[in-house]
């Protein structure tokens, strides 16, 4: 389907503004199939922004830059149509369908997803029930209403019992790790741990480092005021964790001022 | 335990256009004079056989529904749109019921097979009943109900074989002077169904009757009593649809349900009328003591309907509950309610309410609740819930409540809602395409009434919501 060298993702100078203010100010990042890589940063410094912009959210504006997912333009797609591609989002806020039990909706979903849109429900029950139980999700959840009453672990587990029934080929969770206990943070971060596969991709969205201790990531970023500002390894995150963002943001000050010095000086 | 996963109930089927909108070629053998008059009445009067009574209700009728004004309220243009002189108002499509389909004329029998009246009969009802123009065409009840005295036939075979049965009950809950409507439907009523369940007798699967109107400017005026005795359980469902004309059909029906003590009555409705009938119903039970009322209501076709539902709770401790919805597309204007009469003790009600108006569709819900004094520890709740699709369709609720006892529980709640973006965004991100999305929130915000229906219904609603929704992504 695509060759090997190819990313799985690539976004190139990507600027997006959100009723009319500028939210990400010309984002580079390329994913690799396999890795895993995680997006830290400030609240307000466009990290959730990513995160809808490449599901497609209908509210952002692309102002200018690209998205290729498997070499595919992202932002010529609507929002089902990425998801079909393999694009999957882990939301932040997941939203309630009242009315909608949670296996009609998964369901639904996985027969949007299948070429001949049917699955059988002998087989969808068969696959759901294996992963409730790997998720160690209550079989109850199969007939409660999607989010509806969900308290906030148990609308994070739904997001990626989705997730994992979905196959998608990029996951991109969405600050998925924020406001959970440490058994709801374990369930997530086994979920993701299974999920692991080397043509498979995610981007944890993250405030804190909690969630990387429990899923490494291959590559960590920083974003800050709408671009990312800096890249390594998860030694990176441990930085973060240690010293906060402040060190960051003087050093990025210091190099913005060396800048308009040397720039005075020419 | 393994996790019972509950399977789609509807496959999505896709039609073009409304499906019951087809008609064959009229074959009556009695096709009345455009118009209404005391002339015609004989004549009915005479053809059915009918006991003097009988013909002096029809001819007082008449003189009622002429005196009264049209209703003042409601949706005032349309209703004083309708033409009665250009109304037929009697059609006799055969010459005798069928006991059996094969009995039936074959283009009666090939309309409700389209229907799928004799196949829903094999599978899953107790009994069948199909009215086709003014007559019921074909009639069946299960031997063994027959046997335990249950009664389930034509309103006009109801009155030749139990005369004294229906004479008492008869416009005991809807008096002819009730509303212009139920006095014309009093005038020129025919057909409808007449059920009686004797004292104890659980009747466990539904009777039904189906309402066809095949010919132009037609009038149905079916007629239909339920009398539920002490102790006794009985689903009654109707459903109904028409072809699609350019000139409207007005269908007025009168239904009377009387819960005598103890017993547990449903009525449940799909009204699914083209888009070119008025649906101009009365319906009212009157609930004893101790006994149960339920009526369950889907509109979803018709031009207007104005229909509210409506239980008198008579005897202590009866309980009443309306369960409905109304799905009004473009070109529609869906008046439904719920009418609630708290007059004894301890009797409790539930109204809950759905509409949804998209298209520039309308909905309205009209309610009443009325506790008299004394019916004390009597608890009411009311939920109406409307959700709007489309800048100009409307959503109206006028709730009266007349609270006339300090010692009862009164619940109220309204709420108005749009599909919101972030609800399409979130479907979407799971494949689903937008119009697949709506339908999803759509069928979600109906749940309530569909798990009320019986599995077959319910795969039904749920495709002709999805054949409502389509066209629904600009």
């Amino acid at each position: 389907m695509s060759d090997s060298n190819q990313p799985l993702l690539e976004v190139k100078n990507l600027r997006v503004a959100i009723e009319g203010k500028e939210i990400l100010r010309g984002v580079d990042l390329v994913i690799n199939p396999g890795e895993i890589h995680a997006v830290m940063g400030r609240n307000g410094s466009g990290k959730s922004t990513m995160a809808y912009v490449l599901m497609g959210h209908p509210h952002y504006e692309v102002l200018e830059g690209s998205v290729l997912y498997k070499g595919q333009d992202l932002l010529e797609l609507d929002t089902d149509e990425r998801a079909r591609l393999g694009m999957f989002l882990a939301f932040q806020y997941p939203m309630a369908i009242p009315g909608v039990t949670v296996a009609k909706f998964l369901h639904s979903a996985l027969k949007a997803h299948s070429e001949s849109g049917e699955v059988a429900v002998r087989d969808f029950r068969t696959s759901l029930k294996g992963a409730m139980e790997l998720l160690g999700v209550d079989s109850t959840f199969a007939n409660r209403y999607v989010n509806d009453g969900f308290s906030g672990g148990e609308k994070k587990r739904l997001e990626i019992l989705q997730m994992f029934m979905l196959e998608p080929g990029l996951c991109v969770l969405d600050e998925t790790d924020s406001g959970l206990d440490i058994d709801a943070l374990k369930t997530v971060a086994e979920g993701v741990n299974a999920m692991r596969s080397e043509d498979r991709s995610m981007l944890m969205i993250t405030h804190y480092q909690r969630l990387l201790n429990y899923v490494t990531p291959d590559v960590v970023h920083v974003m800050m005021d709408g671009r990312i500002v800096r890249t390594g390894g998860i030694e990176l995150a441990e930085t973060l964790e240690e010293r906060g963002y402040e060190w960051l943001e003087e050093e990025m000050f210091a190099a913005a001022e060396g800048n308009e010095g040397v720039s005075a000086k020419a | 335990m393994a996790p019972e996963i509950e399977s789609d109930r509807a496959e999505l089927d896709i039609n073009d256009d409304y499906k019951y909108g087809f008609h064959d070629p009229e074959k009556a053998v009695f096709k009345s004079q455009k118009g209404i008059n005391h002339e015609l009445l004989d004549q009915m009067s005479d053809m059915k056989d009918e006991p003097d009574w009988m013909r002096q209700f029809r001819h007082d009728s008449l003189n009622t529904f002429l005196a009264k004004p049209m209703p003042r309220w409601g949706n005032v243009d349309l209703l004083n749109s309708i033409d009665f002189d250009d109304i037929y108002y009697y059609l006799k499509p055969v010459e005798e019921q069928g006991r059996t389909w094969d009995d039936v004329p074959e283009d009666i029998k090939n309309t409700f097979d389209k229907l799928g009246i004799p196949e829903a009969e094999r599978k899953f009802l107790a009994g069948v009943s199909a009215q086709y123009e003014s007559e019921v065409v074909y009639h069946s009840l299960q031997e063994e109900l027959e046997k335990q005295g249950v009664v389930f036939l034509s309103m006009d075979d109801g009155l030749k074989q139990h005369e004294d049965l229906v004479k008492k009950h008869w416009a005991t809950v809807i008096p002819p002077a009730d509303n212009k409507f139920a006095a014309l439907n009093s005038a020129v009523w025919s057909g409808g169904s007449f059920v009686y369940v004797p004292p104890g007798i659980e009747v466990a699967i539904p009777l039904q009757a189906y309402f066809r109107i095949n010919a132009e400017n037609m009038g149905q005026f079916e007629r239909t009593l339920l009398i539920a005795d002490e102790g006794s359980r009985v689903h009654y469902i109707e459903g109904c649809t028409a072809p699609t004309y350019v000139s409207d059909s007005l269908h007025s029906a009168v239904v009377e349900l009387v819960a005598l003590p103890g017993s547990h009555l449903r009525y449940t409705t799909i009204q699914n009328w083209s888009k070119n009938v008025y649906n101009l119903v009365t319906k009212r039970a009157i609930a004893h003591e101790n006994a149960t009322v339920e009526w369950v209501d889907g509109n979803l076709g018709s031009k207007l309907t104005m229909k509210f539902p409506c239980v008198y709770l008579v005897g202590e401790g009866a309980h009443g509950e309306i369960l409905s919805i109304a799905f009004a597309n473009e070109g529609q204007h869906q008046d439904a309610g719920a009418k609630m009469i708290h007059a004894a003790p301890k009797t409790t009600s539930r109204i809950t309410s759905k509409s949804i108006s998209k298209g520039g569709g309308r909905a309205s819900y009209r309610g009443m609740v009325k506790v008299y004094p004394g019916a004390v520890g009597s608890k009411v709740h009311v939920e109406c819930d409307a959700l709007l699709m489309g800048e100009d369709s409307r959503s109206d609720t006028y709730p009266t409540m007349e609270i006339a006892e300090d010692r009862v529980q009164v619940e109220h709640e309204a709420r108005v809602s749009k599909i919101g973006d972030e609800q399409l965004f979130y479907l979407m991100s799971r494949g689903l395409s937008e119009e697949e999305a709506l339908v999803m929130v759509v069928n979600g915000f109906i749940e309530p009434f569909v798990k009320e229906l019986p599995m077959e219904y319910a795969v039904e609603l749920n495709r002709l919501i999805q054949l409502e929704m389509e066209g629904s992504v600009g």
